[in-house]
């Protein structure tokens, strides 16, 4: 795996070179093997000082670490059989059937890319009008074969650029958010990285909305919050406080149905068993919805959304 | 009185000036025929921006006086303890002092040429026509009330988005909105219509605006999702003379006409079908 560390990571990357190292030396001596319990224990500590209490801005970062896996790593991991719909072209939001453990379902992903080509080609994550109007294609194939919708959103927002607005940016991301929430069939968003703004927004009018635990679901990025009430970007980190963006914050607030726990340190320090706790939650989510009368459906979705109060 | 895309009545009282510099044609206007002309300025046609207080006055009949406003106590509070610069509440307050009005949309029901309708006003100069909980709020309950009444609805949008200080809250006005205007359309057998003025942006754009039976804008108006500058930061350029305005916009077919301001009561009365 690629050494990329967060700067509030790097102490505890360093430690980890160092066990590293002494690990893959044969013959230790018996100073050396105690050096290395010593080692082993301190970083035992200070991972777990590191990631037991960490502030809204550095969830903001892990959501964004270049170690976490992007959308395309839980679709290869868990979905089978992807059948894209490519009408309109998006290279950021990406459409189609699959299977999931069985079940065949609607599923739509924000890919942003890992190497620096795959960014560009997929436009860093940030779809245009094409893009969800796809989604609504996707959703009329899904309710005309039953199909549960899955979406897995990591977005820094809807791309503003002059063909998106062009294009009508503004009323496709409008015409999602309703087509969402009229679909006649279960819907899941679960906002795997970034969930930014009306860009997010547009794939997460669902019956259940899960925010991963170091995800972050705002209405600006608290870079664009800090430039906009302190005249820039250096106070992002008071902004990612104050805009109550993390998982725990949402569920406290009631706006999301669950948080989906990663493991220690973050999915970027782990990827395979992050993509098992998102299954655990879809399928058991899945299970769940599966159950319900349609009409049912329609009704709490729409109640959840129109009954909040604040 | 200040001439800036900007008058509010609250704001500016004093009667002792008369004239007024057109900051579109920089010509001098006398204010009462500025006034009169709905404020447009007579000579380059330019639409300046108004409160909503100066809204109603325009477009209900009798000057707006007998337009009832509704839903007057549904406001935003601080829910998420938004502390920084200052406290939210202390903003909300100040903006209520500045505008007079409780919240950035004045919603509420009242006749123009005789025929009833319901109202969604937004005035930009309060918190910039953002949208919070109050603002979504108001516009569930008049989108529910018109239904209840058959009566159209005419959204006079004008916001710089979703409200940063009450973080998802605001951005969940989105889908509540679109859903108070869409079982609207399934209740009733009566248009929305939208208006959108200068400027119109985010989440405001991007949720109920857009889902109108049919949209129409002021001259001139800025409308679009992202905002200018973030767009030209993004694409690392300047963006064309007139790129987001009405004129561009029905060029592009992203708005079905352009209304003036002397034209809006005979517009909203074609829509009372």
């Amino acid at each position: 795996m690629k050494k990329s560390a967060l700067d509030f990571e790097k102490e505890l990357v360093v430690l980890e070179e160092k066990i590293a190292e002494l690990e893959n030396r044969n013959n230790l001596s018996p100073d050396e093997q105690k050096t290395l319990a010593e080692l082993k224990e301190a970083h035992r500590k200070l991972f777990q000082q590191t990631y037991s209490n960490l502030t809204p801005w550095q969830k903001v970062q892990l959501a964004r670490h270049p170690n976490r896996p992007t959308a395309s790593f839980y679709v290869k991991k868990l979905f089978t059989e992807l059948e894209e719909i490519n009408r309109p072209l998006d290279p950021a939001l990406i459409c189609g059937l699959a299977n999931f453990k069985g079940q065949k379902i609607a599923l739509a992903f924000v890919e942003k890319g890992s190497t620096v080509r795959e960014k560009q080609e997929h436009r860093f994550g940030m779809p245009g009008p094409e893009g969800y109007a796809k989604f609504c294609q996707l959703i009329e194939v899904a309710e005309s074969l039953r199909l549960p919708v899955i979406t897995l959103i990591d977005t820094p927002g809807a791309y503003p650029g002059i063909e998106a607005e062009e294009k009508g940016q503004a009323a496709a991301i409008a015409a999602s958010i309703e087509t969402m929430l009229f679909a006649r069939v279960p819907t899941i968003a679960v906002i795997i990285g970034e969930g930014g703004s009306g860009g997010a927004m547009a794939l997460a009018a669902a019956d259940r909305i899960y925010v991963m635990e170091n995800a972050y679901y705002s209405v600006i990025s608290p870079e664009g919050c800090s430039s906009i009430l302190f005249r820039d970007e250096k106070q992002a980190p008071l902004a990612a406080t104050l805009l109550k963006l993390t998982a725990e914050n949402l569920a406290s607030l009631g706006l999301i149905h669950g948080i989906i726990p990663e493991p220690p340190g973050s999915a970027a320090r782990d990827p395979d068993s992050a993509a098992e706790m998102l299954a655990g939650t879809l399928q058991k989510t899945l299970e769940e919805l599966l159950a319900m009368e349609v009409d049912a459906l329609l009704s709490a979705r729409h109640s959840f959304f129109l009954e909040m109060r604040f | 009185m200040n001439v800036n895309g900007n008058v509010n009545s609250a704001a500016n009282n004093k009667e002792e000036i008369l004239w007024l510099k057109c900051s579109s044609c920089k010509e001098l206007i006398y204010k009462r025929i500025f006034i009169e002309n709905l404020y447009v300025c007579p000579l380059c046609g330019f639409h300046y921006r108004i409160g909503a207080q100066e809204r109603i006055k325009i477009t209900f009949d009798n000057e707006g006086r007998k337009f009832k406003p509704l839903y007057e106590d549904v406001v935003s509070r601080d829910v998420l303890g938004f502390s920084e610069p200052e406290p939210y509440s202390k903003v909300l307050e100040e903006n209520r002092l500045k505008t007079g009005l409780s919240e950035a949309v004045v919603v509420g029901a009242g006749r123009v040429k005789g025929k009833e309708i319901a109202a969604i006003i937004f005035d930009f100069n309060f918190m910039g026509g953002s949208m919070g909980f109050g603002v979504g709020e108001r516009i569930v309950r008049i989108f529910e009330y018109a239904a209840e009444k058959n009566i159209p609805v005419f959204a006079f949008t004008a916001s710089g988005g979703a409200r940063m200080q009450e973080g998802l809250v605001s951005l969940y006005q989105m889908p509540r909105t679109i859903l108070a205007a869409a079982y609207f359309r399934k209740k009733s057998n009566k248009p929305f219509i939208s208006i959108f003025l200068n400027p119109t942006t985010g989440g405001v754009l991007a949720s109920f605006a857009y889902r109108a039976d049919y949209v129409a804008a002021e001259p001139n108006a800025l409308i679009g999702f992202a905002g200018p500058r973030v767009i030209e930061k993004t694409i690392g350029r300047k963006l064309p003379e007139g790129f987001q305005r009405s004129e561009f916009l029905l060029k592009k077919g992203l708005i079905d006409r352009i209304v003036r301001r002397d034209e809006i009561r005979d517009f909203i009365v074609r829509w009372c079908v």
